[in-house]
């Protein structure tokens, strides 16, 4: 291939944004149709480097907004090659018609997506508003906790995506700022190993094929619409997860590294639980280690993977749990929360007398402190110890003036 | 946990230096963590990086911080923002300014009985890189102060860092760096 290597330290301190460019780089990219926006830019301008200083074969179409970028990257992912881009909030929101086209007609491109508020106001930090955005749009959606993981899941994503018993698209979130724009050690695989975990994209359907012409996009009313989605769903909550634990057990083999559709983290005996998602989950963890000193037997759940959504993982991780706690880093906007809504789902048929609340945190970047964290574990052990919930059941963590709480 | 807080003007290379230090570090096996605040990043405007070194995996992303090191990279700073915000009864100032130390805290009374060092990483950076870019004298200053690794040692290692500058750049800033370490009081 007419393509140079690069030489990789086995640690190299990079941000998020420039950890999941090298993974693009490193995947082989054959189309990037890309629009930047803060704070997820200097991925597709690392990959646009990339190309020009010939690390990489392939093509960097410049478009005149996100609905475009898809748009050019859904139809070279039908013409039949491997595909990518990335974006955050309002590029993300533009995004939307046409991330329904993509998983509809089952491209496997995968979207970096550097989460990030949505105005108004406008704001540029990071919090997951644009990643519930697109939580029915039919993509698989990974999470990254860090820089490393947003370099690993790409690797994942494109393996699982373009697997062809799935053959749908895959979304990479990561915090903005929090990890697209901190720098931390990651561990890197050489130029060969990396490509080898994704092997060579073969393509299916592809229109550029002339002996076997295929349609893509097609209209289908009342007789056939149902079909398709209902088929596409039925795939992407049977087939998808066992890809991706065979992905993550692969990757485990080759790199050391372990990922798992949820993330448990000292569960096993807990009373108390935190489940979030992001940066969130690794701070959580710290406090959950420090809370246990002081007596109180916390964990913490993330979600690798929020869709699909792993429903009975979640069930299985948290029977014994007394008290919950759900975070969401997104205004629920009249309703009590995402992840406190699937939580909830998750339990009600189950034998458990846990008790669920829930938690807005994080809007627009602020912080999500220890000392929050510590006040959380905290009143989730006073429910414990007097048997009920002792606050209402939706809070507002870390805004100022009156305390919010709602239901 | 070794935790550095850098007030900075947006353009003075505050995150080009929390993200140099931060290599260096990481390549003696401790880990290492550099971000900062941009808010709507004007050039000009005050701005905070921050480092966080450990000898485990750094799993905190608050950005809060209680810091064992300031740097201040720009000498207005030191009147038109608080630099001693969440500090600690141990944080150690680097202070970039043409006054003695004394003469500083004079002026400063907020840095009176704290440890304060003082440095002129803009005339340095005049002096040598030929434009006021403050961020790698004060880590030269910052070796001096905290003794972490010895100046050659580190030298080498920015030179790798920068390695994508002309030659001549590269230069001086050893130079810069050097002086700074020298001229630290």
């Amino acid at each position: 291939m007419a393509f140079d290597k690069m030489e990789l330290r086995d640690i190299e301190v990079w941000d998020g944004n420039f950890a999941a460019a090298q993974a693009m780089r490193q995947c082989q990219i054959d189309v990037v149709a890309a629009y930047p926006i803060t704070p997820s830019t200097p991925i597709v301008e690392g990959y646009a480097k990339f190309l020009a200083d010939g690390y990489v074969e392939g093509e960097f179409v410049m478009v005149e907004s996100e609905h475009a970028a898809m748009s050019g990257c859904i139809g070279a992912a039908a013409a039949g090659g491997r595909v990518a881009t990335a974006t955050s909030s309002q590029g993300f929101a533009l995004m939307v018609e046409t991330l329904y086209q993509a998983s509809g007609m089952r491209l496997p491109i995968v979207l970096n997506v550097v989460n990030r508020a949505l105005a108004a106001p406008l704001n540029v930090n990071g919090d997951h508003s644009d990643m519930y955005l697109g939580r029915d749009s039919g993509w698989i959606q990974f999470d990254a906790y860090c820089p490393q993981d947003a370099y690993d899941l790409n690797f994942i994503a494109f393996r699982v995506a373009e697997d062809h018993d799935v053959r749908l698209p895959a979304m990479v979130h990561q915090d903005g700022f929090m990890t697209s724009h901190t720098a931390q050690g990651v561990h890197t695989m050489d130029d060969d190993t990396a490509y080898s975990f994704v092997g060579d994209f073969k393509p299916m359907n592809d229109m550029l094929d002339f002996e076997h012409p295929v349609t893509h996009g097609v209209q289908t009313e009342e007789d056939w619409h149902f079909e398709h989605k209902a088929r596409q769903h039925n795939d992407l909550m049977t087939k998808v997860f066992p890809k991706i634990e065979a992905a993550f057990d692969d990757f485990e083999k080759l790199t050391g590294r372990r990922y798992n559709l949820v993330e448990k983290y000292d569960l096993d005996d807990a009373d108390v639980a935190v489940v979030c998602m992001g940066t969130s989950v690794e701070t959580a963890r710290e406090v959950a280690k420090e809370m246990r000193e002081k007596g109180i037997k916390a964990g913490v759940l993330g979600l690798r993977v929020i869709r699909p959504f792993p429903f009975f993982q979640i069930q299985e991780a948290l029977k014994d749990v007394k008290a919950i706690a759900a975070l969401d880093r997104s205004s629920p906007n009249g309703a009590p929360g995402m992840l406190f809504n699937e939580l909830a789902g998750c339990l009600f048929n189950t034998d458990t007398k846990a008790m669920l609340s829930g938690y807005v945190y994080g809007l627009g970047g602020r912080d999500l402190t220890k000392k929050h964290l510590t006040d959380l574990y905290t009143e989730l052990q006073a429910n414990v110890d007097a048997g009920k919930i002792t606050t209402p059941l939706q809070q507002f963590i870390g805004v100022r003036g009156p305390k919010l709480a709602f239901l | 946990m070794l935790e550095i807080r850098w007030h900075s003007r947006a353009g003075q290379g505050a995150v080009t230096g929390a993200k140099g230090l931060a290599d260096v570090i990481s390549t003696t096996g401790k880990h290492v963590q550099a971000f900062a605040f941009y808010g709507s990043a004007k050039r000009g405007a005050a701005m905070t990086a921050y480092n966080r070194v450990d000898d485990k995996m750094i799993m905190n992303h608050e950005k809060y911080m209680e810091p064992d090191y300031v740097f201040v990279i720009d000498p207005a700073l030191v009147y038109t923002s608080d630099v001693t915000i969440n500090h600690k009864d141990t944080t150690k100032y680097i202070i970039t300014t043409h006054m003695t130390t004394d003469e500083l805290i004079a002026s400063q009374p907020k840095l009176e009985g704290k440890e304060v060092y003082t440095v002129d990483c803009i005339q340095i950076a005049q002096d040598t890189i030929g434009r006021p870019i403050p961020n790698t004298p004060m880590l030269g200053a910052f070796m001096k102060v905290s003794g972490m690794y010895d100046i050659e040692f580190f030298k080498e290692s920015m030179q790798r860092i920068l390695a994508k500058l002309p030659q001549k750049i590269i230069d001086a800033n050893m130079i810069a760096i050097q002086r700074a370490y020298d001229e630290v009081k």
